[in-house]
């Protein structure tokens, strides 16, 4: 899951320059490419092993692609920065409402999915076996992650996208040992990071990203050495 | 479960007539015959890739027939505790919720309330409930094979089929799970099917066994097994 968040946050970065060099919004290129990528990875029904070293060279070749796609066009390099490291308090309120509905979709459907979904993500040979129709089940995750990576990366940008993505759930992992909590606490510490972060640079004048990359990489390594703790105790 | 309700002691529940099963041009058996009956505890012996899971994944409808007839009744659901699962250390849930991820998901309070008393009585049926909280990660293997037991047992099936569930346990602890399943098999008459590379097992627990070897599948009674089949 950390392996594939991080793919597809570097096939948005290709996505989003190459809306850029045909002129339709960095958003949506992203999203044409991260969707159309997820479709195709959760199609391969090939062994996960081999699939994740296929994935790591596929996108060797979209970092490249994106660099060639804003090269090609005419834009300035501080769309690049945007791209990779995001702009949430340059986010017009037009696109405000855009990444709102996105949103919603990816939040209908996991809602729609939630119960196959979990099983399938916790328990994938068990949920073959309950008979769970799971190759449908994994371009519906792959989907709503395409989703997810390009809202996030409007926010903390493609290069950090999937800190906010896989930090909070790894440190949940540590703390809790139920799907609805591991969500709760999940969730909770991803807004708190983007919350305290904007705060924070707010006052300090330093970039958001850092303080939530910050915070969500404290979080976690609290989370562990809680786990540890617990462990010997 | 109200598994001793609804069925009667030694009515079929499996019949294979002239089944036959290849992958391609690999022949894995040929015009085999055999019944099952309900509440029969029955294991399926012989060598590494003589065809027992190939043949457990046709009962459960994962993989098709080349030709023959499987005869089963469609109503009669199966539980399945397979052969491997991916379940390190660092496995999120506990025990109860690893339980929970086979059930229906439901908003309505009442069938929300009718969940919960059903994963009360799993937990306790399978001897689970004071290690419900345990992570599942940490875990011991007979523990996790009860945990596995469970879940496959959530949906209140007819037919039981352990996948070489005890192969990494302790000969203790394979007792005791062993005693547990013939315990479900005896009181609520589950048919049980145990793929099994272990003798001592075989003999002790099941009252007969289909014996895999050269591409046929042979009914066979618990004084035939031989320990010779396990080699």
């Amino acid at each position: 899951m950390s392996f594939l968040s991080h793919t597809l946050s570097e096939i948005g970065f290709a996505g989003a320059s190459f809306g850029i060099l045909i002129g339709i919004s960095p958003l949506a290129g992203m999203i044409l490419f991260t969707m159309v990528s997820s479709v195709a990875v959760g199609s391969l029904s090939s062994e996960s092993s081999r699939r994740e070293a296929s994935i790591s060279a596929i996108s060797s070749l979209f970092i490249g692609l994106g660099i060639l796609f804003l090269s090609l066009s005419s834009e300035s390099s501080s769309y690049a920065t945007n791209i990779l490291f995001g702009s949430i308090v340059g986010i017009s309120s037009k696109e405000v409402h855009q990444l709102m509905i996105l949103s919603l979709v990816v939040i209908v459907i996991f809602i729609v999915f939630y119960k196959p979904l979990a099983f399938d993500s916790f328990d994938h040979i068990g949920a073959r076996s309950a008979g769970l129709p799971t190759r449908m089940l994994s371009i519906a995750f792959l989907v709503t992650l395409a989703l997810s990576v390009s809202i996030g990366a409007q926010i903390v940008g493609s290069l950090l996208v999937f800190i906010l993505l896989t930090l909070p759930g790894a440190t949940a992992k540590y703390l809790v040992h139920s799907v609805p909590k591991l969500i709760m606490v999940s969730v909770g510490l991803s807004l708190a990071g983007v919350w305290l972060g904007l705060y924070l640079a707010f006052v300090t004048n330093w970039p958001v990203t850092f303080f939530i990359s910050a915070f969500e990489v404290i979080a976690y390594f609290l989370g562990l050495t809680y786990k540890n703790w617990k462990l010997n105790h | 479960m109200q598994m001793d309700e609804r069925s009667v002691k030694g009515q079929l529940v499996i019949e294979a007539k002239n089944l036959t099963k290849r992958f391609g041009k690999q022949l894995v058996f040929k015009d085999v015959n055999f019944k099952i009956d309900d509440g029969e505890f029955i294991s399926l012996v012989g060598p590494n890739g003589s065809g027992k899971t190939t043949l457990v994944k046709i009962i459960m409808g994962m993989e098709k027939k080349t030709d023959g007839e499987l005869l089963m009744d469609k109503s009669q659901t199966v539980g399945y505790v397979p052969q491997f699962r991916n379940v390190d250390i660092d496995y999120p849930l506990d025990i109860e919720s690893f339980v929970r991820l086979n059930l229906k998901f439901t908003m309505n309070p009442k069938k929300r309330a009718e969940n919960n008393e059903i994963i009360k009585q799993i937990l306790e049926k399978t001897r689970l409930t004071h290690l419900r909280k345990r992570p599942l990660g940490l875990a011991s293997g007979g523990e996790k094979q009860k945990a596995y037991l469970a879940q496959a047992l959530l949906n209140d099936p007819q037919i039981l089929i352990l996948d070489e569930s005890t192969a990494s346990l302790d000969v203790e602890v394979k007792m005791q799970l062993m005693d547990l399943v013939q315990e479900l098999n005896q009181k609520y008459n589950l048919t049980v099917i145990f793929i099994t590379h272990d003798y001592d097992l075989t003999k002790k627990y099941t009252h007969r066994a289909l014996f895999f070897e050269n591409n046929t599948i042979k009914p066979i009674s618990v004084d035939e097994i031989s320990e010779a089949m396990f080699e």
